[in-house]
């Protein structure tokens, strides 16, 4: 159970598929708008349930739980070998064999 | 009538309320305005702009000479010659990027008018511009980002995005693709009666001028000469057309002002599984083209970012060579900046092998960078939606498919735009929707305005189109 006043993201579906704009992709088209926001929630809840949030600015939105207390989780990705020469090669051409 | 429709048959009422101008008043004959009384009405001097953006910290950024990647320039450089390397370190800016400038304006003369918060539908760095000086000058700020594809995947540049207007205390709405982004915008304006701090707003390219204007100073300063050349990322137009005019009120005349967009030819900008497959969420030429063509498709009825009419030349770049220019900017100068930012620059590399070692030609721009925004990161995600990475010739790369990095610092190359095929394009959209098929000759000369274009090539264009002047 999330307590009532909990930082949370909600989830909620803007247009249906069938509400959309009809200038689109194929792709896109066969899929609804969704939106995501996160605020305090206004009343206990669980996750995958509805429940209305307080944002940062004060709106209320309601919407399904999807995260509680959500974390940033980019990064700095993985080690990429296909850019180790860029900076050697160039090295090499301005100031010759450093090695 | 689906709701979609009735709240974007008020998109005019609701952008009225949103941005307190008055449009109409610049109207004039059947299709022109005045673009020139809609800036002046602005009613702040380029130096009114500076003081307002003085009080939040924005502005007077380094003038920094990039002298490992001249000289590397003129290694690989076919005449051996190479015009020295500038770059303009706008991240030096309080949320990291020049965007700052627009939102200072357009938040001051928000406060000034009395709303009491701020709007913006942005993926990018403009929405951690206006959520920062929202701050500052204690309004709250909302912003709508397209930020997810429908199976919830985000790209990591905009995550962070969102990131940075968060930590600036500011409420962030995040949506799958597709264009319906402004119906979500438009429904929060309406709500609550907050401000659109437009892109496109006359005040936003107004703080887009001091860029212009401290470039010319400062190399008047440093080199005692203006700049030949300066390179501005091209996306939406406002940063172009800022800087330009910025360039013209410092008197630098003789400035020739180059546009850079990465190429995304191939990809659809509104396709939810094309989404994830680029790299660049901005300053690429799915807004680029469109935003040249037709200004007008902007939240604001008259867009004040109007590339055309001060652009001397457009130019794309690859994924692959912006990447590569990111790196190199680090390994070889010691400055760590996000790729979006570094568009131009991996254009001005190219140009400035095609003038002379005393020649000056200056980057518009830098972005700060961190996780999510970083090479590696990008890359990762890149590999991750199956785009292949490999080194080679940067004009074989196909956005979507593979980003090319340039096996060696000589393979780096432009691709030549043809304005003329976009002034034709602007004249045929200026046109669209006339109920006659005849216009003025104020409409001619205001065309004149919009492309550069002379009366006579005018005439022919929209002759050629069945329209003629009364």
């Amino acid at each position: 159970m999330i307590s009532k006043g909990t930082w949370v993201e909600i989830e909620r579906i803007v247009l249906s598929s069938e509400e959309r704009t009809n200038n689109l992709p194929e792709d896109t088209k066969k899929t609804p708008l969704v939106m995501w926001v996160k605020g305090f929630c206004l009343d206990n809840c669980k996750i995958g349930e509805e429940v209305e949030v307080e944002t940062i600015t004060g709106r209320i939105e309601k919407g399904i739980v999807t995260r509680v207390e959500p974390n940033y989780t980019h990064s700095f990705g993985k080690y990429i070998s296909e850019i180790a020469y860029i900076g050697l090669q160039a090295r090499e051409i301005l100031f010759g064999n450093n090695k | 009538m689906n709701k979609y429709d009735e709240l974007m048959n008020r998109k005019n009422e609701i952008m009225l309320k949103s941005v307190g101008i008055n449009f109409e008043k610049y109207k004039k004959g059947t299709i022109a305005f005045d673009y020139e009384y809609m800036m002046r009405d602005v009613g702040y001097s380029i130096s009114d702009i500076m003081k307002i953006q003085s009080e939040t910290g924005v502005g007077n950024t380094p003038l920094i000479e990039l002298k490992n990647l001249t000289q590397l320039a003129r290694k690989v450089s076919k005449t051996g010659r190479a015009a020295r390397i500038f770059v303009k370190d706008e991240q030096c800016n309080p949320s990291g990027s020049f965007k700052d400038r627009r939102a200072a304006v357009s938040v001051y003369d928000a406060k000034k008018k009395g709303y009491v918060g701020v709007v913006s539908a942005t993926s990018g760095n403009y929405g951690a511009a206006v959520a920062s000086q929202a701050a500052i000058r204690g309004l709250k700020c909302i912003i709508v980002q397209e930020c997810y594809d429908s199976k919830k995947v985000g790209q990591p540049e905009i995550i962070e995005k969102a990131r940075k207007c968060e930590c600036f205390g500011a409420e962030v709405i995040q949506l799958t693709v597709g264009p319906e982004l402004f119906y979500t915008f438009l429904k929060v304006l309406d709500n609550t009666g907050y401000f659109n701090a437009s892109l496109y707003s006359p005040y936003g390219i107004a703080g887009v001028e001091t860029l212009g204007y401290e470039i010319a100073t400062q190399c008047r300063e440093k080199l005692g000469k203006d700049p030949d050349v300066v390179v501005a990322t091209h996306a939406g137009g406002g940063n172009l057309t800022g800087t330009a005019r910025g360039l013209k009120k410092a008197g630098a005349d003789s400035t020739k002002v180059i546009g850079a967009s990465v190429d995304l030819t191939g990809l659809h900008m509104a396709s939810d599984y094309d989404f994830n497959r680029k790299s660049f969420t901005t300053g690429h030429t799915g807004f680029g083209i469109p935003f040249m063509t037709w200004p007008d498709r902007s939240d604001v009825p008259r867009s004040a970012a109007r590339p055309l009419r001060y652009m001397d030349r457009y130019v794309t770049v690859s994924q692959g060579q912006v990447f590569y220019m990111t790196e190199l900017l680090a390994q070889i100068e010691g400055l760590e900046r996000g790729p979006a930012g570094n568009t131009s620059l991996a254009a001005a590399f190219v140009i400035a092998q095609e003038m002379d070692n005393d020649q000056i030609i200056i980057v518009q721009e830098t972005e700060y960078t961190g996780a999510g925004k970083h090479v590696m990161p990008q890359l990762s995600f890149a590999k991750d939606n199956g785009i292949k990475i490999i080194k080679g010739n940067p004009l074989d790369e196909i956005p979507g498919k593979n980003i090319i990095l340039p096996d060696h610092p000589s393979k780096l190359a432009v691709n030549e735009k043809d304005l003329d095929v976009y002034r034709k394009s602007l004249i045929r959209n200026s046109i669209r929707g006339l109920k006659c098929n005849t216009i003025s000759i104020i409409d001619v000369d205001y065309l004149c305005e919009e492309t550069r274009l002379d009366k006579v090539n005018v005439i022919k264009i929209i002759e050629g189109l069945g329209v003629y002047i009364k």
